[in-house]
């Protein structure tokens, strides 16, 4: 592919970093080899900017915004690690462990979680605020697949997933703030969501066990993430 | 050189971080020689004692009592550890923590017993509505989560304890 849009450069930890108009700060950090931890974003999908665990600081003033949704622009100065920003993805982490039943000892996913993985490099060895410990359904009528919201972070990368790669639709999100979840089609259990097909996109997407194959016991469900940027590519190719 | 009085303490938990305090296998050995342990489910001792330097607290907080138990280790001790995932984040124990707890009793001493049904009353404590963390209750200084926490991560850090010094906690995980 030919590339049209115009050569620019950011600064990032104040070094100059070529880059092209277009771009996305976590996508022009990642071409010069640097990591930013992110949450929902996935390569292949469309980003969001739902977690803010990517947030980095722009500008002279250091304001704050997710690197996945912010475009460059020539001459941006960018901080991506600072004790600030470090302080603030840990919080972010926190609520997110506070905020559902994320018991990883006892999860299909433990050991292969981006969130229990994004805990670990953060550091962060306990939660300071209280556990909401709120009742969750588990929907176990699907034939291959489980959905528990005990795991969700309403990431949305199965509703983007399922719209944007499958091109069906089957999820999205129900309610709002704390009460926000996932829901099929217009919240129904999953085995009657007549337009889903049973790809399994979703569940390779998932960054936790929020939704898992069944019969999978504790740590046996690893995901194949890498699948899903291949089947955006192959899409893109059809288009 | 004085030894360092250690204590561990047993909530509501598994013991399987005990286990994996044991399973140090030689780690021990050189422990040892500076600890001595005061107070323990490993040990014969009734009473928590005062002026403990180290008390590693297994498990979640479940019922009144462990509330008083770990507020009299917290009170008589130098340095208090969050060991392991309940005592941290609640784990398993707090998985009823959406039940309502005659319900919980119900479920488990009537409807899922086969012999002596009956919920018991006589000398268990009366559980509490839910399972909590210990830092909801007292100051803990630090957190050593894992379900169960790795030997090599708890023997490190009451090395670093006993040397006075932080522990660095690197690799940690949940789980």
């Amino acid at each position: 592919m030919i590339q049209k849009t115009k050569s620019i450069s950011i600064r990032i930890e104040g070094e100059l970093t070529p880059t092209r108009e277009g771009k996305t700060i976590l996508e022009a950090a990642r071409d010069a080899g640097r990591v930013i931890p992110t949450l929902c974003h996935l390569d292949g999908l469309d980003d969001v900017g739902a977690c803010r665990l990517c947030v980095v600081e722009v500008g002279g003033s250091g304001r704050l915004a997710p690197a996945c949704t912010t475009p460059v622009q020539d001459g941006l100065s960018v901080v991506i690690h600072s004790p600030r920003l470090e302080a603030y993805r840990r919080m972010i982490v926190e609520l997110l462990l506070a905020e559902r039943n994320h018991v990883c000892a006892v999860c299909v996913s433990n050991g292969h979680c981006e969130l229990q993985a994004l805990a670990t490099s953060l550091g962060v060895t306990s939660v300071r605020f209280p556990y909401r410990y709120p009742k969750l359904a588990v929907d176990l009528s699907q034939e291959r697949y489980v959905l528990d919201h005990n795991r969700c972070i309403l990431c949305s990368r199965c509703v983007r997933v399922c719209a944007d790669v499958e091109g069906v639709h089957v999820w999205d999100m129900m309610g709002r703030g704390v009460n926000s979840r996932i829901v099929s089609e217009l919240d129904q259990p999953w085995a009657e969501a007549a337009s889903c097909t049973h790809c399994g996109k979703c569940v390779a997407a998932c960054p936790t066990g929020a939704l898992a194959e069944k019969g999978r016991a504790v740590e046996e469900m690893t995901k194949r993430t890498e699948a899903v940027a291949l089947a955006a590519a192959h899409k893109g190719a059809q288009r | 050189m004085s030894k360092i009085k250690l204590a561990t303490m047993w909530l509501d938990g598994c013991s399987g971080c005990h286990m994996s305090l044991l399973d140090l296998d030689e780690g021990l050995l050189a422990l040892a020689p500076r600890i001595e342990l005061v107070y323990s489910p490993l040990v014969d001792a009734s009473a928590f004692p005062e002026g403990v330097d180290v008390a590693l607290v297994e498990g979640a907080v479940s019922s009144l009592e462990d509330v008083h138990r770990l507020r009299t280790a917290r009170t008589r001790s130098r340095l208090l550890v969050a060991l392991g995932d309940c005592a941290t984040t609640g784990n398993v124990p707090a998985m009823r923590n959406t039940v309502p707890v005659p319900a919980l009793l119900e479920r488990v001493y009537v409807e899922g017993a086969e012999a002596n049904r009956g919920i018991p009353h006589d000398g268990v404590p009366e559980l509490a509505p839910q399972a909590r963390p210990l830092h909801e209750f007292v100051k803990v200084d630090v957190h050593l989560p894992g379900c169960p926490p790795p030997p090599k991560l708890i023997l490190a850090a009451l090395i670093d304890l006993l040397d006075k010094r932080t522990p660095k906690l690197a690799e940690v995980k949940f789980g």
